[in-house]
């Protein structure tokens, strides 16, 4: 089990989550605290143990493959930041080449 | 009022769906601005719905409140975050919303929670603050905090809550109301806002247990809409409630009544234990022995999946959007830091890390391999006895505060609720009596009942000897 240090603005950009440095020095200590709780797991013998990802072995079902009515393009809409032409608008994503 | 009596006056004739929502509107008037439960309420909406209303049905004319993270046509839900809370509005129905309605109950209210249900306090709210009906003072419990307030508070006749690893039993305990969280794949979750979706399980809170079994029969089955939804048959939760524990095995698990636990928390449960034995249940001793790392698995796995879940919150689609970000990446992390409260933030950058290159298998591989340790205790238990009792959580409820800047001392408090969701099986909290603690006077505490996996019946029945 590694040391439970944490690079915490490292991580956070990972998430793409941005912190202020109050954030980053308040999450720190707590989150260091937390995975050094967590390192107590190292202390069992999990050789030979299958994981569980679920709780029951019933997952990723397929539904039967028929088409069936979705939510109109207007109830979608409704909930968007922005919009323009009956779709979501964003900023720029592709830089001019 | 129970379920079953308002049911009785309605089909006399002797009230109707309007007057009890109406009964309702001024109660919450009343007590609401103290209790701060509801987020949200839309009674004009719940009155149309009630004027045609078919009182034929289990549940017709029966207002339901419903925890803001469950997703009701045409409603907010903002999960007790601003990132929802400006402009979102659920373009559909939840499984449950569905399976309520065809069933005849009226969802009315939207009940105040920790944010994206994450906490046992509903401190964590970004909106607004509950406080416990019995003491202002005092936490209601979390995250289902709203919904457990409101049915203590008799602003709600009951309400549906999520449980993820406590949430709806632990706010039950601590508001003195019942709170079952069924088996894993019981209910569906589609339209529930995920949080730990190998965790997450919708259920009743309510002021009995006969409540709960009714609303347990509305909502559980199939949906093919959740792929982890189970199809197996729904019992009849309500033919055996009666039957009482004569001949049951009940296992009092050495493990949950250790260090820590508050002396008149411990007092109360061992007397439910005793009403139980002296209506003819066989109690002995059990040991559940990989409980010690319930805690330290559920904070690994559970802030994995949200770190996972929580990315769907990008402010492109729904939610909040940073204003004028220089470019997409930037409108991510903007909107994403300007919308998710402390909490959230902790959640996502621990989850991130335990499943990030090199720490995976240290953390996350870990987490999922003593799950399945976790897991093969309960079995092993299930073989003894029929059910495990044990206490919900080690205190009655604190006061509002009293944890802030301490998030792993919090966490630790959730070592009794925690290991039947790692389990996937289903456990009800039940008010066993009162007790004083830290100051504060006559605090409800509850008894905790687990059973295997679909045994929600029998859970019930064991829950109503409890009660009764």
């Amino acid at each position: 089990m590694p040391h439970s240090h944490i690079d915490v603005r490292y991580v956070a950009n990972l998430a793409r989550l941005e912190l202020s440095d109050e954030e980053v020095a308040t999450f720190q200590p707590q989150l260091e605290a937390i995975l050094h709780h967590a390192e107590a797991l190292s202390k069992l013998d999990v050789s030979g143990i299958e994981p569980t990802a679920h709780a029951t072995q019933v997952f990723g079902r397929m539904r039967a493959d028929v088409p069936h009515e979705s939510l109109p393009v207007a109830a979608i809409l409704q909930n968007a930041p922005d919009q323009a032409q009956g779709q979501i608008r964003v900023p720029k994503v592709v830089t001019d080449a | 009022m129970s379920i079953s009596t308002l049911r009785q006056q309605l089909l006399s004739g002797e009230i109707t769906p309007a007057s009890i929502l109406e009964r309702l509107s001024g109660e919450i008037a009343a007590r609401d601005p103290r209790t701060g439960a509801y987020l949200s309420r839309d009674l004009e909406s719940a009155l149309a719905e009630a004027a045609n209303a078919d009182l034929s049905l289990p549940l017709g004319g029966i207002p339901i409140a419903i925890k803001d993270n469950i997703n009701v046509l045409g409603q907010p839900c903002t999960c007790g975050s601003k990132f929802l809370a400006e402009n979102y509005t659920s373009p559909y129905d939840a499984t449950v919303i569905r399976k309520l309605r065809a069933a005849g109950a009226i969802p009315f209210g939207r009940m105040n929670q920790d944010e994206f249900a994450m906490g046992s306090s509903t401190e964590n709210s970004a909106l607004q603050t509950t406080r416990n009906p019995h003491d202002p003072e005092r936490i209601p419990g979390g995250s289902s905090g709203g919904s457990a307030a409101a049915v203590a508070d008799l602003t709600a006749i009951a309400a549906l809550g999520s449980d993820t690893g406590g949430s709806i039993r632990q706010p039950a305990s601590h508001c003195g109301v019942v709170g079952l969280k069924p088996s894993y794949g019981r209910v569906s979750r589609y339209g529930l806002v995920a949080f730990a979706s190998s965790l997450d399980q919708i259920g009743p809170l309510t002021r009995s247990v006969g409540d709960a079994a009714l609303i347990l029969q509305a909502i559980a089955g199939f949906d093919p809409a959740d792929s982890t939804c189970l199809d197996a048959p729904v019992p009849d939760y309500l033919s055996g409630l009666n039957d009482g524990v004569k001949g049951l095995k009940l296992g009092v698990p050495k493990e949950y009544f250790g260090k820590g636990i508050d002396p008149g928390v411990r007092n109360n449960v061992e007397a439910a234990i005793q009403k139980l034995a002296a209506k003819g249940a066989e109690i002995v001793e059990i040991s559940l022995p990989h409980t010690e790392h319930a805690v330290a698995t559920y904070y690994v796995i559970a802030p994995a999946e949200a770190s996972s879940n929580l990315s769907r919150f990008d402010g492109i689609r729904y939610g909040h959007r940073a204003a004028n970000p220089a470019n997409i990446l930037d409108l991510y992390k903007k909107s994403r830091e300007e919308g998710f409260g402390p909490e959230v933030k902790r959640r996502i950058i621990l989850g991130t890390y335990v499943l990030s290159s090199g720490y995976y298998d240290a953390y996350y591989g870990r987490a999922q391999k003593v799950r399945t340790l976790i897991r093969r205790d309960f079995e092993n238990a299930f073989q003894q006895v029929d059910a495990i009792v044990s206490p919900v959580a080690p205190t009655p409820a604190r006061k509002i505060g009293a944890f802030a800047d301490d998030p792993l001392h919090e966490y630790l408090s959730d070592i009794f609720t925690l290991s039947a969701n790692l389990a996937g099986i289903p456990g009800i909290s039940v008010p066993c009596g009162v007790t004083d603690f830290d100051g504060g006077k006559s605090l409800p505490t509850g008894l905790q009942i687990l059973g295997p996996h679909l045994g929600e019946a029998k859970l019930l029945q064991i829950a109503r000897a409890a009660e009764g």
